[in-house]
């Protein structure tokens, strides 16, 4: 459904990257993954009513934190705002969407300098039980 | 005058709530320390609640303290108990007191009260007929009824009987029932409370009284007391209409009497039916002299109530520094309870004023009567009597001589619920506050320019609410009003997921009995996408919590006993320190504390903390809580770290936690020369009793030794302070952001005694605290603050010391270590993993300096200069 995932998985240039198997996922906790030195924070819904389209899906958005540059996105709190699924970051609480990335919290503070306040979200595919990261 | 030279000296003359008010509000305004003051008490006693005489029994002294008794320790204060002045010479400007001593003044106040008024009834000097007036005559009752009942065979009931059926009266019934005699009261007039009720609401009150036992006989003269034949002692009563009553004891409330004496002996004026005439500025004749309280003649008489003499002490005070303040007028509304019985009125309760239409509304069943009284065209509150629901008058007191608003004012005296009156509009002159004095616009004025946004802030800001506490549901209503007016949120909701806040949410899931987050979301949470008017949606659709519900869920679910918090959906819940079980820091590595209860640890253990610190290259730091800190773990280490220090005998320390921290202390009578009760040992045995509580917010402790405090304990939430007969308890304190000091609770308690009242304190307050709301603002919103703490864990007035006591059995019998128990589970430690896939490899953006022989994270600078010594591949041993 999302136009930015779509988008990412048309590019040619997605490198696809096994990451884990899904059942190595917790439901609604993240895991952090490691490619070269890029850093992926995945999610795991649970097949839950609540997340309505997004039940059962697996996102991935970037580990960093631009708000304190610690690599700790995966360890958030998950859940939702108005209905999207969202994770909260761990040190000073800003909420961001898995779906987009996008920033919706920012618990009055700016990032990083250098840093966007949204996070780069990733596409993923579930092929027989493995989960794979689309990287540029 | 101001400032120059010696400070003056102050003589008050006695030693009630309305001279400890006077002092209070003097060394609150007198910032420049112009007076010094001395505290002359008959009784020898600092000052206590006497309206509350009644908990006496029950409670013991303690329970009847009055304000901060840190006042008496000021060094601008003399307080001298049991030193009765036996003269004033106005001349000389000294007082003499009963050993003779002579005490000159600057300015003096006369704070004498009233002494209990014997009728002259023949008889009234016979063994066992008593007065109700301070804690000594108190005393002696209660001796006297337990003698009386030792002497009976088992079974046999004390009788007693009350002459008065007013406010005194009333209250010494309750303690005769108190005390487990009977009690019947006998009162000269048509109905009881005859000054503050009128007829029907004494009817209703007398049905209430009734019912709890209590027997009660109106329009009844007693024309004399009879001795027992053998004993001598009071035996019966006779009455003028013949009747007669078998009585054990006798306590006689018809009244009080302004002591008087000394202004008498000073030949100062004194009015018709005695006190010392004062004019509005609360001075007598003589411009050094001043009167309050019940001695206090004032607009032509004495009034026998603490709110207008509190008045009278702040007037006094506000002359005494220049100011011009007079008294408004005495406000005679009354509020109280009376044996669980609800009793108010105010204004012209008994609609002696020309034309007025009383509105009544009565239910004789359930034993209410309610009653306005307004001017003729029934829109001007004129006054109300309130007896079993006073629900009505705090909103309705203040608008007293207003119009009050909407068409049927029946309306405000329907049963909560059920009326629709209209919401109530206060005047900005309305006095809300009787004890302080504080207006509708005072409180308004808090919130619009002093920025308050909550009842504390109020209370702190105007003083409203800070004495009584009956105004407080009026001033929350207050404050709300202006904040929305404002545009200021005020919701309790915890988020947009729950409605509820968080005390609600506990209850409402202990009560549904419900174990997981997706049942208590899906039956109690909001439907966020649900439009106004749209088809049915199902409620969890779109509701899936979020950081600020789920680790509150968790916590209720912790405390109700659902296992570890690490499994199954649990484990979803819990904020990143809790997942791992170690504190988050600032570049994403952990923190790691084990448990040294009560600060105590053994040689052998601090080799162990050390190895493990140095094998695995961590940053070590003592805590403020008497414990080792080590910084630095990452995630995949904490399982191996913790192995070793389980191994090693070492527990979690739960500083990650919203639970309790640690329970501080100094080393106490084992080893320190003026200790005074062993307590590294009480410290220990609390720590290991309350471990791994969770709670609202973190729970700190402490427990000193004696009255020195090393341990610091009145900084916690809860000190435990020794004194050679026990246990003094303080709860409330913390450090922080904003410190408080904790507050005397009760003392000289037993070892078993202090565990019990901590249980219940503890539970109390887990269950009804706001999220992240600490226990000294939590006092606060209780009703009735730390006196309604006492009432609700000492005297059990909700009923559920039973409830709390075994939750916290349950706890403590329910603990494991939780990092002990994730070692001993594989699921679990799976979620120690660095990466899912390379889950041993450690973060790569780490990067280290040294720094005082220890290693801290690189700031961005360093990283960008590149004098980081180590990144985290650089492993010392694992």
């Amino acid at each position: 459904m999302s136009s930015l995932t779509e988008q990412a998985t048309t590019e040619t240039t997605v490198r696809w990257e096994r990451a884990c198997l899904i059942t190595d996922l917790f439901p609604e906790r993240g895991a952090a993954a490691l490619f070269g030195d890029v850093q992926v924070a995945l999610f795991r819904l649970p097949e839950d009513p609540a997340y309505a389209a997004h039940a059962g899906q697996v996102y991935a958005v970037q580990n960093l934190d631009p708000f304190s540059t610690a690599h700790v996105m995966s360890r958030g709190i998950v859940g939702t705002r108005a209905g999207e699924p969202t994770v909260a970051a761990p040190v000073y609480k800003q909420v961001f969407s898995l779906v987009t990335g996008k920033c919706l919290v920012t618990a009055d503070k700016s990032p990083k300098e250098g840093l966007a306040p949204d996070l780069a979200v990733y596409p993923v595919e579930v092929r027989d039980g493995v989960v794979h990261v689309g990287l540029p | 005058m101001v400032n120059s030279g010696e400070s003056q000296h102050l003589v008050v003359i006695g030693g009630g709530m309305v001279a400890q008010r006077l002092v209070e509000a003097l060394r609150a305004r007198d910032d420049a320390g112009r007076y010094r003051v001395t505290v002359f008490a008959e009784e020898p006693r600092a000052p206590y609640d006497r309206v509350g005489l009644t908990r006496w029994f029950q409670e013991g002294p303690d329970s009847i303290a009055l304000g901060d008794p840190a006042l008496w320790a000021d060094p601008l204060v003399t307080l001298h108990t049991d030193r009765k002045i036996e003269s004033i010479d106005r001349e000389a400007k000294t007082v003499t007191d009963r050993l003779g001593h002579v005490h000159a003044y600057d300015e003096l106040v006369l704070a004498t009260g009233s002494s209990a008024a014997m009728p002259p009834i023949p008889g009234n000097d016979l063994p066992g007929v008593f007065v109700y007036r301070t804690i000594d005559d108190v005393a002696a009752l209660r001796g006297w009824v337990e003698q009386k009942r030792k002497s009976y065979p088992e079974g046999k009931p004390v009788r007693g009987a009350v002459i008065g059926g007013g406010l005194l009266g009333l209250e010494a019934a309750g303690a005769l029932t108190a005390l487990d005699a009977q009690a019947t009261v006998i009162e000269f007039g048509t109905h009881l409370m005859g000054v503050q009720v009128d007829l029907g609401g004494g009817q209703a009150l007398k049905r209430l009284i009734n019912g709890k036992g209590i027997g009660v006989r109106t329009e009844t003269a007693t024309s004399q007391m009879k001795p027992h034949r053998r004993s001598g002692h009071v035996g019966r009563l006779d009455f003028a209409d013949g009747g007669r009553l078998d009585v054990d004891v006798v306590v006689v409330a018809t009244g009080v009497r302004p002591r008087d004496e000394l202004a008498r002996a000073a030949g100062l004026p004194v009015g018709e039916r005695g006190g010392a005439v004062v004019d509005l500025s609360c001075r007598t004749e003589d411009p050094h002299i001043w009167a309050v309280g019940e001695v206090a003649c004032i607009e032509g008489r004495c009034i026998g109530l603490v709110a207008p003499g509190n008045t009278m002490a702040e007037v006094v005070v506000d002359r005494l520094l220049g100011g011009l303040a007079e008294f408004p007028g005495a406000d005679t509304a009354t509020k109280l309870k009376l044996s669980g019985v609800d009793v108010a009125s105010f204004g012209d309760a008994h609609a002696r004023t020309e034309n007025v239409v009383e509105v009544v509304w009565a239910d004789p069943v359930a034993g209410v009567y309610k009653k306005l009284v307004l001017s003729d065209d029934a829109r001007t509150l004129l006054g109300g009597v309130f007896v079993g629901d006073a629900g009505p008058y705090a909103s309705l007191r203040p608008m007293l001589g207003a119009e009050l608003p909407g068409e049927d004012p029946s309306a405000f005296l329907l049963p909560e619920g059920g009326g629709g009156a209209p919401s109530l509009e206060l005047p900005d002159d309305a006095n809300v506050c009787s004890c302080n004095s504080v207006s509708a616009g005072t409180i308004r004025g808090a919130v619009t320019e002093h920025q308050c946004t909550d009842v504390p802030g109020v209370k702190a800001c105007t003083r409203a609410g800070t004495t009584c506490g009956a105004c407080l549901p009026l001033v929350k209503k207050l404050v709300d009003t202006e904040l929305e007016r404002a545009g200021i949120e005020i919701s309790t909701a915890l988020c947009e997921h729950f409605d509820m806040s968080r005390a609600q949410l506990f209850d409402a899931v202990r009560v549904a009995d419900l174990h997981s987050f997706s049942d208590i979301v899906g039956r109690f949470g909001r439907h966020p996408v649900a439009e106004p008017g749209s088809a049915p949606v199902e409620t969890r659709v779109g509701n899936r919590g979020c950081d600020i519900c789920k680790p509150v869920v968790a916590s209720i679910l912790a405390s109700l006993g659902n296992g570890h918090i690490l499994a199954g959906e649990q484990s979803t819940l819990q904020d990143t320190n809790d997942h791992m079980l170690a504190n988050l820091q600032k570049d994403g590595t952990y923190s790691v504390v084990p448990r040294m209860p009560g600060g105590e640890v053994t040689p052998e253990g601090l080799i162990v903390v050390g190895q493990v610190a140095k094998d695995f290259g961590l940053y070590t730091k003592i805590t403020g809580g008497q414990r080792i800190d080590m910084f630095g773990a990452r995630v995949e280490q904490l399982p191996d770290i913790w192995r070793r220090l389980v191994d090693a005998g070492f527990e979690s320390g739960h500083a990650y936690g919203k639970s309790l921290r640690t329970v501080k202390s100094c080393v106490g009578s084992t080893w320190c020369r003026y200790g005074v009760q062993d307590s590294v040992g009480m410290a220990v045995e609390l720590e290991l009793r309350y471990r791994g509580l969770r709670s609202p917010h973190k729970l700190k402790m402490g427990v000193s030794g004696c009255a020195r405090e090393c341990a610091e304990a009145r900084g916690k939430d809860v000190g435990v302070i020794a004194t050679d007969k026990g246990w003094n308890i303080y709860v409330g304190g913390n450090g922080g952001q904003t410190p408080r000091h904790a507050k005397l609770l009760a003392e000289d308690l037993t070892s078993e005694e202090l565990l019990r009242t901590i249980d219940r304190f503890l539970m109390y307050y887990v269950r009804t605290a706001d999220r992240l709301q600490r226990t000294a603002p939590w006092i606060e919103e209780v009703d009735g603050g730390l006196d309604g703490v006492r009432e609700v864990i000492m005297e059990d007035s909700l009923g559920i010391c039973a409830d709390l006591d075994a939750a916290m059995a349950r706890h403590v019998e329910n603990y494991e270590d939780e990092w002990k128990a994730v070692l001993e589970d594989p699921e679990k430690l799976r979620r120690f993993s660095s990466f899912v896939n390379a889950p041993k490899d450690a973060d790569p953006s780490l990067a280290y300096v040294e720094e005082r022989g220890q290693r801290r994270p690189a700031t961005a600078e360093e990283r960008a200069s590149g004098v980081v010594i180590a990144g985290p591949k650089l492993e010392v041993r694992a």
